[in-house]
């Protein structure tokens, strides 16, 4: 996978991307407070990969979806879509590229406006991106219908009259009406029971394969992103700690955050044995967070040297990065 | 908190220049000389010329604005065109009245008001709400120059509780008081309610049900001190309004308020009256509304910290 | 073993009764609670086991909800059939209950420390400092540092994972012998979910109080359960001990449920799933309530609703598949084959 992968070149390449939020001012000479929500996370995005960023609430995994979105224009760093700067760009040619870059969100039903039938809206998307001419869209929106699985007369109905699945496979639609190259997908089936997650997780797959989509997945569920997933991102407060391919993730996580996260999800099956590590504590504040390692409040290993340097990403095994000063020393545990 | 008050004190600044500026341009633009109603009918052309003179009623309008501003400034409100005393003295004595007259009118909304609503929001759809709420649609309603006419002649005339008009002892502040307030209740009572309803269906309301609380120490501990965070708005709102009834009700029952006064002086063309008596209402009502932002502020600590 | 018996559910129906038609969201239910044990029940949004966990406490809104019919006895007495005045003194003393989202179940104006000692002084009488210097105890209890200072601050001030400490805390002030905890961890961040459940076997080793926990996370009741209720449409559709549950599901729903779950140490190339979605408590089939998307199902299935039946010692089921019938029926098709 890693040599396939280095061969290609990337089709989105985040460097040094920083995402701070300024908080208003509660007392007359406090000083600003800023959320540094992303702090300088580079990585590559691969054509036809999905790269999941896993984390716990707060991590900024959302906050870097955004960015990439250019929801929220980013405070520092720069972020290429195939080769051009997607922060230098002006409003006319980051519209264009809009259409390339697709979003699914966790809640499908606030994102669709309620007043307009399936049809409208996608007949909408379609007129906003120029994908199609008018005459040709109508065989597109049936196509559409029936790679979602979703039947052709629901096209002239309105949200309100689907269910939770149904309005997630009608908000896949609409991303992929505009042909897109790659599709965010943040928290897409966090909000769904299991067996519509698995449906959905299904068809996001499926399609995958089909249109040679390319995902950036972000959850907060590790066995979720352990199924979808080619290659893991795991965040913690704003730094990605953990960067790698799943197998090596999964089988041989380095940083003591994955280990304690990989540790703490309950699995079925109590046969299989598992060192468990309980973190103490709660997440700090991104307003004010630790020095050095940002994990080393809650980590278990944590020395002075943690507390004082801030550790880098390096890469341990080909392909697989990690950000701990003491990552082989752990490993070998 | 401070930050917060300082904040809202700078922005009084300009909503009162506002104020003062509305007020001024309306009564240059209402027919009638206000020289000509001094002078009296039958004066001579000389003698109101003269008066325009010395009242600097020949001046550009910015110079007169701007030395109405500046006499502001200085602590003078001008003098009555009618008697030539100074516009403040009429008005410390008139504030006073009205203040009292707003005070136990707005007392009067927030206690038949909240008790009203609560005692709907407890048992929605019930007959007593439902009749509650009809009183309440009633009182929003009536205009209160006809609420008050009837108070006046069910209670002072028929039944003669209650003295008529005037403003000498408690009695007389009571048919009033009931007379402005009513509107005001009749929202808060609605609003209470709302408000309480929808408090009632909050998670914690449940879990101050599943702790085995009894359903009065739910419905004042826990409810009420939540549904208060918008109601307290709708007070502050209310005053505003009450206010403005004043005018009113001080006619109606023959008080020698603010309200009255400048209703007066608009008849009169008492253009400096006028302008002084809408600058301290406005006053007070800017300071009411900041008092209010800060009792939300207090009632609310945790809106802004997430 | 009958006197271990906590709390016994029999024949339990609680239907809300809405313009639209009556809602069956619990539809005849029975289990047991024995002391010191945790119950499971597990079951995807709308099966009912929301509603099951406030009937048992009798605090559904009503109207438009009601307990039609059924017994929920604790040590052998009815609470369907207590005044309201009976069912105050069992609630947050005997039973109490712990919600899903800590952000909205506590209020948001009131001291978390008050919150607890509310209880303790309705139901221990204690004084207003006995009841404060409890509260500050049980937070200390529940793994909150400064206590004394947490206390007095409101939910606000806490975070998300203190929040459920504290509402265990209140649940636990007045030592109850049953807890109600309704998806306690769902809101939660993983490593807070492991803090908090961890905290509850601890708890419960302590205390021994019987549990019966919701939830919709079948890695957590492998985690927490002793014995699990699967439910389905607001019936109980597979009723065992957890270990078995996991090695041999029975319910064909059940199976689909585990097989849809992606799995985070076997590699799977496409997940399993249930075709279809959830009848409409409104308008039940009058069959099986799962023959719609039951891979296995026959004639018999749609015509007649299946009872539970138990298929070895402790498992119980609501299937088809298991009985007598069930092997006549088949008979029957290859016959006209």
């Amino acid at each position: 996978m890693n040599t396939l992968l280095s061969s290609k070149k990337p089709i989105l390449k985040v460097s040094n991307l920083k995402q701070y939020f300024i908080v208003k001012r509660e007392a007359l000479f406090q000083p600003k407070q800023v959320v540094k929500a992303v702090d300088g996370i580079s990585f590559d995005l691969y054509p036809g990969e999905t790269l999941s960023i896993v984390g716990e609430s707060g991590c900024g995994k959302s906050t870097t979806g955004r960015s990439i979105l250019h929801l929220d224009e980013p405070t520092e760093g720069e972020i290429l879509y195939k080769d051009v700067s997607l922060t230098e760009m002006s409003k006319k040619e980051l519209r264009n590229i809009r259409g390339d870059i697709q979003v699914i969100f966790q809640d499908p039903f606030a994102s669709l406006n309620p007043r307009r039938t399936i049809r409208q809206m996608l007949d909408e998307a379609m007129a906003i991106q120029k994908v199609l001419p008018p005459k040709q869209r109508e065989a597109r929106m049936l196509e559409l219908m029936q790679n979602v699985g979703l039947r052709p007369e629901y096209l002239e109905r309105y949200p309100h009259e689907f269910s939770g699945g149904q309005r997630q496979r009608i908000g896949i639609a609409r991303a992929l009406a505009v042909n897109p190259k790659v599709i965010i997908c943040d928290e897409a089936v966090s909000a769904l029971d299991v067996s519509i997650q698995a449906q959905i997780l299904n068809l996001l797959k499926r399609l995958q394969n089909d249109f040679d989509l390319t995902f950036l997945f972000i959850s907060h569920d590790l066995s979720i992103v352990k199924h979808i997933s080619d290659r893991v991102m795991v965040m913690y407060l704003g730094k990605i700690v953990e960067i790698s391919d799943k197998a090596s993730l999964f089988k041989n996580p380095l940083h003591p955050y994955t280990k304690a996260l990989l540790s703490a999800i309950p699995v079925i099956d109590q046969t299989i044995k598992r060192e468990r590590i309980l973190l103490k504590g709660d997440v700090p504040s991104p307003l004010n967070p630790p020095t050095g390692c940002r994990f080393h409040t809650r980590c278990p290993f944590a020395t002075d040297l943690c507390r004082d340097e801030e550790p880098l990403l390096r890469e341990l095994e080909s392909g697989h990065l990690v950000a701990c000063h003491f990552a082989e020393k752990l490993s070998a545990i | 908190m401070l930050l917060f008050i300082l904040k809202r004190l700078a922005q009084v600044v300009p909503v009162i220049f506002g104020v003062t500026l509305v007020v001024f341009l309306i009564m240059q633009m209402v027919p009638g000389d206000p020289a000509i109603i001094m002078a009296g009918e039958g004066a001579s052309t000389e003698t109101v010329e003269q008066l325009r003179e010395d009242l600097g009623l020949n001046e550009p309008l910015h110079v007169q604005y701007f030395s109405y501003i500046g006499n502001i400034l200085q602590g003078s409100l001008g003098n009555s065109l009618k008697n030539n005393q100074p516009v403040l003295d009429e008005i410390l004595i008139r504030l006073p009245i009205t203040m009292e007259l707003a005070f136990f009118s707005i007392l009067i909304t927030i206690v038949l008001g909240l008790t009203a609503g609560i005692i709907s929001a407890v048992k929605p759809y019930s007959v007593s709400d439902i009749s509650v709420m009809v009183v309440a649609l009633l009182g929003i309603s009536l205009p209160s120059f006809w609420l008050g006419l009837l108070l006046m002649y069910t209670f002072s005339i028929k039944l003669q509780w209650l003295p008529v008009a005037g403003w000498d002892s408690f009695a007389h502040i009571i048919l009033p008081a009931i007379t402005l307030g009513a509107g005001g209740a009749a929202i808060v009572a609605r609003m209470t309610r709302s408000s309480m309803l929808e408090v009632i269906g909050q998670d914690y309301v449940r879990t101050a049900r599943a702790k085995g609380l009894k359903e009065h120490t739910i419905i004042y501990k826990h409810a009420l001190r939540n549904a208060l965070i918008p109601v307290i708005t709708v007070v502050g709102l209310q005053f505003g309004s009450l206010l403005g009834g004043t005018v009113i009700v001080e006619s109606v029952f023959a008080i020698n308020g603010l309200g009255r006064m400048i209703v007066d002086a608009i008849r009169t063309r008492d253009i400096p009256m006028v302008q002084g008596g809408v600058l301290v209402a406005s006053l007070v009502f800017v300071f009411v509304n900041l008092l209010v932002d800060v009792m939300y502020k207090v009632f609310n600590k945790r809106i802004d910290l997430n | 073993m009958k006197e271990d018996i906590l709390l016994e559910v029999k024949n339990l129906k609680t239907h809300f009764i809405t313009s639209k038609g009556t809602a069956k969201a619990v539809d005849g239910l029975d289990f047991v609670l024995k002391k010191g044990e945790t119950l499971g029940i597990v079951g995807e949004s709308g099966c009912g086991k929301s509603i099951t966990s406030l009937s048992i406490l009798r605090l559904i809104p009503s109207p438009p909800g009601k307990i039609v019919d059924g017994q929920i006895l604790l040590h052998g007495k009815d609470l369907v059939e207590m005044s309201d005045q009976e069912i105050r003194k069992i609630r947050g003393n005997q039973i109490s209950m712990i919600f899903q989202e800590p952000m909205t179940s506590l209020n948001p104006v009131i001291p978390v420390g008050e919150q607890i000692a509310e209880a303790l002084r309705l139901h221990q009488k204690l004084s207003r400092k006995q009841a404060w210097e409890k509260a500050v105890e049980m937070i200390r209890l529940v793994g909150i540092p400064a206590p004394e200072k947490r206390a007095k601050q409101e939910p606000y001030q806490l975070s998300g994972g203190m929040r459920q400490r504290v509402m265990i805390a209140m649940a636990l002030a007045c030592t109850p012998e049953v807890l109600i905890a309704d998806e306690p961890t769902t809101a939660l961040d993983v490593t807070i979910q492991a803090q908090i459940l961890e905290l509850m076997k601890d708890l419960q080793r302590k205390i021994g109080m019987g549990i019966i926990f919701i939830t919709h996370d079948l890695g957590v009741v492998a985690e927490m359960c002793d014995k699990v209720a699967v439910m389905y449409a607001g019936q109980i559709v597979e009723y065992q001990t957890t270990a078995n549950l996991f090695k041999t599901p029975l319910h064909p729903y059940t199976q689909g449920l585990i097989g849809s779950l992606p799995k985070l140490y076997e590699d799977q190339e496409e997940l399993q799933i249930i075709e279809g979605t959830v009848p409409s408590p409104y308008d039940y089939p009058t069959g099986c309530r799962f023959a719609d998307r039951c891979p296995f199902v026959q004639d018999l299935c749609r015509n007649q609703q299946p009872e539970i039946i138990h298929v070895e010692d402790s498992q119980q089921v609501r299937c088809w598949k298991y009985t007598d019938q069930w092997k006549e029926e088949l008979v029957k098709e290859e016959v006209i084959l």
